[in-house]
């Protein structure tokens, strides 16, 4: 058991205390009532509207559109978290700096902003439409909206990790005959793949509850292109509270989930880098596949 | 960076992915920008001008700054008792506490919004009393404040935590020992030495309360010149066509991501020039 130790620094009673009631106050409490309100309704009813017509198309387009948008990101965001710390071009700091526009632009007006772009007459738009593919107003809209929104969690995650490389490991590797694809393939990308996958689920998660952006691009067609924070407003406009507190306690309860996931794939992150591999070992695995 | 020629791509490769990553940027995050104020400014500077003196965009402005001015003191106060606990002792719990902060990142802005209609709306648990009472949150600017509370709760917490853990407790143990209060302590080494994040996670807490749309748009009731801040009134003028007008207020907003965006720049090369000065410092003390 803990060691009793004297406690030298002040406050920690009042900062726990004040941290615990504030937390339950505006959080916890708030969200706990609406799984009571929830509860009103008993498992069986939530069921029955999560997996109504409408809302179950509604769940398919936001989990279809969020997995795509994400993993587009994670795609190209890993190139552009390696050209942003191994290549030197110029602008890169104005580039760097740019990543973050989706954590501080306002979603309505990345919204309106994209669909203006594609829309038939837009910038986007009009090179695109011609070739017979629409992206405003359509399922293919929310995509876009998604990767925009997401753009930088999968870059902000890989990049302090892909620094932390040692490139003594890549020389190894190199000078015991492996090819750069080798080194890549076995060295590097199994030490990135734990913050490769957080940077995923983090943008995934985020992708899930996204309204503000989307609305405007999607065109918002119940079975087509409504997504389910969409459904929930419009399920409150009708006045249709315990429907609306159905559909948010299932996303309340994925989101938990996919949070903890998350929480789970940072421990594993952590622990990785602390018990590295000798360097050795490591270089021989990229070579190895030579002999 | 000094790189042996082993440890890197052929030339080609490295053009390649230049090209990829830049393109990608280029296509998602630059063109976008340049479009709010290509828009904004598309019949001339004049007429942008004349949409932002309307009466109904200077008033949603006003709002949302009262509202972000609202939650900040709320936000330090939080984000630094939070910090201050989890990085300073050692207590049973503490990560499910850590996550438990995080957990308004993880919930749908409009989840967050319908949470507090179902407390205060006009069917809600509180919604008799304070119809009796005549106090109103739901459809007011209380309910706009209370979501934006909900929404920004993790950002100055967040940036704070892992910046006092890394500070360890040496100098306010040695500050206390040396007689110290416990207000003399925060604010002659603690506060000085957590400034730069601070201010981080304010930067970071402030462009979400001023930018947040579904959450206070659920809560807001889009009462015209009353309970209409800047992103909402962005939506009204966007869906009544004015695609001008909706630009206009857009480029407000999008200013302020560049100076969000800039600010943090600037905050960020502080903190690390200050961690290089202090590792600088210490080195010699390591051989």
């Amino acid at each position: 058991m803990a060691t009793k130790t004297h406690r030298v620094l002040p406050g920690f009673g009042l900062a726990l205390g004040y941290t615990l009631v504030y937390l339950s106050i505006l959080i916890l409490l708030p969200l706990g009532g609406m799984v009571l309100k929830a509860s009103e309704l008993g498992l069986v009813q939530i069921m029955d509207i999560a997996l109504g017509e409408r809302s179950l198309a509604a769940f398919r387009v936001t989990f279809g559109a969020s997995l795509l948008a994400a993993a587009v990101n994670a795609f190209f965001g890993l190139i552009v978290a390696w050209i942003l710390v191994r290549y030197s071009f110029p602008g890169k700091r104005f580039v760097d700096a740019l990543v973050d526009l989706p954590f501080a632009l306002p979603t309505a007006v990345a919204g309106i902003t994209l669909a203006t772009l594609y829309a038939g007459n837009g910038w986007l738009g009009k090179y695109i439409e011609p070739l017979g593919v629409k992206i405003a107003y359509t399922p293919s809209g929310i995509v876009v909206a998604l990767i925009f929104i997401t753009l930088p969690f999968v870059v902000r995650t890989l990049q302090p990790v892909i620094e932390d490389i040692e490139m003594e490991v890549e020389e190894a590797a190199a000078t015991l005959g492996a090819s750069r694809w080798q080194t890549f393939s076995r060295v590097i990308f199994p030490s990135i793949f734990p913050a490769l996958l957080t940077g995923f689920a983090l943008a995934f998660s985020r992708a899930l509850g996204e309204y503000g952006s989307v609305i405007f691009i999607a065109g918002n067609l119940p079975l087509i292109s409504e997504i389910t924070p969409l459904l929930i407003i419009s399920k409150l406009e009708q006045y249709d509270v315990l429907g609306a507190t159905a559909l948010a306690v299932v996303m309340l309860g994925l989101s938990f989930m996919l949070l903890l996931a998350v929480n789970m794939l940072q421990w594993w992150t952590a622990n990785r880098h602390k018990n590295n591999e000798p360097l050795e070992v490591t270089a021989a695995k990229a070579a190895g596949g030579l002999s | 960076m000094k790189s042996s020629r082993a440890a890197q791509e052929p030339r080609w490769v490295r053009y390649a992915l230049l090209t990829v990553g830049l393109g990608f940027l280029f296509f998602f995050l630059a063109l976008p920008l340049v479009a709010v104020f290509a828009e904004a400014l598309a019949q001339g500077v004049p007429i942008y001008l004349e949409a932002l003196k309307e009466p109904e965009t200077r008033s949603a402005i006003g709002l949302t700054v009262v509202i972000a001015l609202a939650v900040l003191p709320f936000n330090i106060v939080f984000g630094v008792a939070a910090a201050w606990a989890i990085a300073k002792f050692d207590f049973r719990g503490k990560s499910l506490l850590i996550t438990l902060i995080d957990l308004p990142f993880a919930v749908s802005p409009v989840v967050a919004g319908l949470v507090f209609i179902l407390l205060f709306g006009a069917q809600g648990t509180f919604g008799p009393w304070l119809s009796d009472n005549d106090i109103k949150i739901i459809f007011a600017v209380p309910g706009m404040i209370i979501a934006t509370l909900f929404i920004t709760f993790p950002f100055i917490a967040r940036e704070l935590i892992p910046l006092m853990q890394a500070q360890g407790k040496e100098e306010e143990e040695a500050a206390v020992s040396l007689g110290a209060s416990g207000w003399q302590m925060f604010r002659r080494v603690t506060l000085p030495n957590i400034k730069w994040g601070l201010l981080y996670g304010v930067i970071l807490s402030n462009a979400r309360a001023m930018g947040e749309f579904g959450a206070v748009s659920v809560v807001s009731g889009h009462i015209r010149g009353e309970t209409n801040t800047l992103p909402l009134h962005v939506e009204i003028l966007y869906n009544e066509y004015n695609a001008i007008g909706a630009f206009a207020a857009a480029s407000i907003l999008a200013l302020l991501a560049l100076v969000t965006l800039f600010a943090k720049t600037i905050v960020e090369w502080r903190m690390k020039k200050e961690t290089d000065m202090l590792n600088t410092v210490l080195a010699p003390e390591k051989t």
